[in-house]
């Protein structure tokens, strides 16, 4: 079989996910160089192409209308279409202006209505074309997303986890921050990541999305109760990299 | 002459977010020449309101990617002048030690897989891997070396996550320390190497001179990265300085209609951040070993071409493994304490900067009596050197018409030109005039 031809593309983000693939250093970066053929990446290589992609990782969220047209073409020419990435899966960081109106005119004040500046809510890149598969995280896991590859590479479909990053603290025996004083939204975030966070002594933000039908109302209740978090606080908290999962989402 | 060409680079490749090139020429006549910024918005200054102080640094971190580290050291720094924390000495050290590990590695990969194809004569590092697999494989070699001695630090690269507020969430511990050394002290024939690549290539680096006033943080205490008050110098030597907390009388951001970042200007109608004005401010302080790179690359203060802030970078990667062997040293001796973190005593506005790789980085935001957010400024480096990219463009442009080049060639040139400058427009956070609601 010829070296699947794999592509990248970026929308609305940090290109930090783009930057893990950098991360890899020399033993696998060269390996991974053996099995795909890397066609097109903007932030690395001049090389364009027509082609048609086998797949296609597509890193950003959908924020802009104007940007729906090359969603469209990306679609048309990859089999494979992976978003890769919080901001990709379900607007991560970036959603966290959704539930204002007034963003544009905070940051760009008078200028606000100049139409480069156009900005609709962010969201997900499934909303504007249909996603074959999904790699979390805010960076994504570098050795996640070499297993996605890995995966199709030889004809299976990848299994992303669909569990709790509380899962993954036990498995480390991390102890938990609600034990240290602290609070943590790890109960309802999709695990996968191997949990660092808490066992660096940071709360879990939920950087990889929450998990299928989170429950959403007890752990505003748990964050109320047991960390004593501000009323207000425990409301918001989970804006951070999950506003577009919360049941309020316009 | 009467030349007519035209030049459109929509997405320009081999920099980080996206920037376009227009150039209009008319038999001989500019009728076009613009550096654009067509960037989606991303309002994280907006973002971070009815934000709590511990999460702010986690949010405005993903600005940029690339500079990750920078980004979440600057908003700390922001954070605790805001909220009157002053972190321990030990902190500072460590913050010092992430903050290399971030200019080491943002530059190997710069000089290595951004910059080098356009000497090489290569669309991207990729082709390279057959023509020239050993000094991809080095380059690889370097980068993972930057990548690990990051994680060690702030616990990952992208986004670190064990730099906050008041300090360390986490140390390394001195037996990991050794272990980096050990990896550090390995990879010194890979920087000897290096140097003798960059040597190489450095002859074909274009010939092209705009003064113009270079900004860059400065400290007593050495070549400064971590830390310092705002320097500025022209290309005549003068210097003035200015306090952090009074970053905007000397960054004068305006909006243009080409671009989303916004721009700034200063003494002169532009300035320049990044390697090169750190160079050129602080290049004195330099250690001997970076001094003696700098020489043998025939880079010398005040430099006014802005190509070479790609050898400034070579510069800067010396400087940064030396004084972070000097730090790890210091630690293996005196250890490392798990240390509590120094709390808030008060809630107002502060700022912070430090240096990230594409230069001077400012960070502000002010708190409530809850240390929650009410509002912040960041001004990119990326976008204090738009305006100096496009007036460079304004002077490039005429130069390159009279050298008869065709449209291929001053394509090329005007790529390297904003290539050189390693922006990473994917930031793209601009206000003009924030209001801070109370
Ligand atoms: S998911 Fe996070 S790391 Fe990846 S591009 Fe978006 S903001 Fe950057
Ligand atoms: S620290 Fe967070 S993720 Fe870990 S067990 Fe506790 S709640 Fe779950
Ligand atoms: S522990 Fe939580 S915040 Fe940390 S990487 Fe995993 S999902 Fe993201």
């Amino acid at each position: 079989m010829a070296k699947p031809k794999v592509a990248f593309f970026d929308f609305t983000c940090c290109e930090g996910c783009q930057i893990e693939f950098t991360n890899y250093g020399d033993p696998v970066f060269l390996e991974l160089l053996k099995h795909v053929d890397v066609v097109e990446f903007r932030e690395a290589m001049s090389e364009k192409t027509k082609d048609p992609i086998d797949i296609a990782f597509i890193e950003g969220s959908f924020s802009r209308e104007a940007d729906r047209p090359r969603l469209e073409e990306i679609r048309k020419r990859a089999k494979i279409v992976i978003a890769y990435g919080q901001c990709a899966t379900t607007a991560g960081i970036n959603a966290l202006k959704n539930h204002t109106s007034d963003y544009r005119k905070f940051v760009y004040g008078k200028d606000a209505a100049l139409p480069h500046l156009d900005s609709q809510i962010a969201v997900g890149v499934d909303q504007a074309i249909k996603v074959d598969y999904y790699a979390f995280g805010c960076p994504v896991n570098k050795y996640e997303v070499l297993q996605i590859v890995s995966h199709l590479l030889h004809g299976k479909d990848p299994v992303i986890p669909n569990y709790p990053v509380c899962v993954e603290c036990k498995r480390r025996e991390t102890i938990c921050r609600f034990d240290v004083g602290d609070y943590c939204l790890g109960q309802t975030a999709r695990a996968g990541c191997g949990a660092p966070c808490p066992a660096d002594g940071i709360p879990c933000e939920a950087c990889r999305g929450f998990v299928d039908k989170p429950n959403h109302d007890s752990l505003v209740k748990v964050l109320d109760k047991r960390a004593g978090m501000p009323k207000g606080w425990a409301q918001t908290k989970t804006r951070m990299f999950t506003a577009n999962q919360r049941g309020d989402v316009k | 002459m009467s030349k007519t060409l035209s030049i459109a680079v929509h997405h320009l490749t081999r920099v980080e977010g996206h920037g376009n090139i227009e150039v209009d020429v008319k038999n001989g006549k500019i009728q076009k020449c613009e550096w654009q910024v067509p960037e989606a918005p991303r309002f994280f200054e907006a973002m971070v309101r009815g934000r709590h102080y511990t999460e702010v640094a986690r949010i405005t971190s993903r600005i940029c990617g690339i500079c990750s580290v920078g980004h979440t050291l600057a908003s700390l720094k922001a954070t605790e002048s805001a909220l009157g924390i002053e972190v321990s000495e030990q902190t500072f050290k460590l913050r010092s030690l992430l903050k290399h590990a971030e200019n080491f590695d943002s530059h190997v990969l710069h000089v290595y897989f951004l910059a080098a194809p356009d000497f090489l004569g290569a669309p991207s590092v990729f082709p390279l891997v057959a023509t020239h697999g050993p000094v991809v494989a080095r380059a690889l070699r370097l980068k993972r070396l930057g990548h690990e001695w990051g994680s060690l630090i702030g616990g990952r690269t992208t986004h670190p996550t064990k730099a906050i507020p008041g300090g360390f969430s986490a140390f390394p511990t001195v037996a990991e320390l050794k272990e980096l050394k050990a990896k550090m002290l390995a990879a010194v024939p890979d920087l000897e190497e290096t140097l003798k690549t960059i040597a190489a290539l450095a002859p074909a680096i274009p010939a092209f001179d705009r003064p113009t006033e270079y900004m860059a943080l400065h400290s007593q205490s050495g070549y400064a990265l971590y830390d310092g008050d705002i320097q500025t110098v022209l290309p005549d030597g003068n210097k003035k300085t200015y306090k952090v907390a009074d970053y905007k009388t000397c960054t004068n951001e305006y909006l243009t209609a080409v671009s989303t970042a916004k721009y700034t200007k200063n003494r002169l109608g532009s300035y320049a951040a990044g390697a090169l004005a750190r160079f050129n401010n602080n290049h004195e302080q330099l250690l001997p070993e970076a001094k003696k790179v700098a020489a043998d690359l025939g880079l010398k203060g005040i430099c006014t071409n802005p190509y070479m802030n790609t050898v400034a970078q070579v510069v800067e990667i010396v400087e940064s493994f030396h004084e972070s062997l000097a730090l790890v040293d210091h630690f293996i001796k005196n250890g490392v304490k798990d240390e509590p973190l120094a709390k808030p005593t008060r809630f107002a506005k502060g700022a912070g900067a430090t240096e990230v790789p594409r230069g001077i980085l400012f960070h502000e935001y002010e708190y409530d009596k809850d240390g929650m957010c009410l509002g912040g400024n960041c001004i990119i480096p990326t976008n204090q050197n738009h305006a100096n990219i496009q007036k460079d463009f304004e002077a490039l442009v005429p130069k390159l018409l009279g050298e008869d080049a065709d449209e291929k060639k001053m394509e090329l040139r005007l790529e390297m030109l904003v290539r050189a400058y390693d922006p990473c427009i994917s930031c793209s956070t601009h206000f003009l005039d924030v209001k801070f609601i109370r």
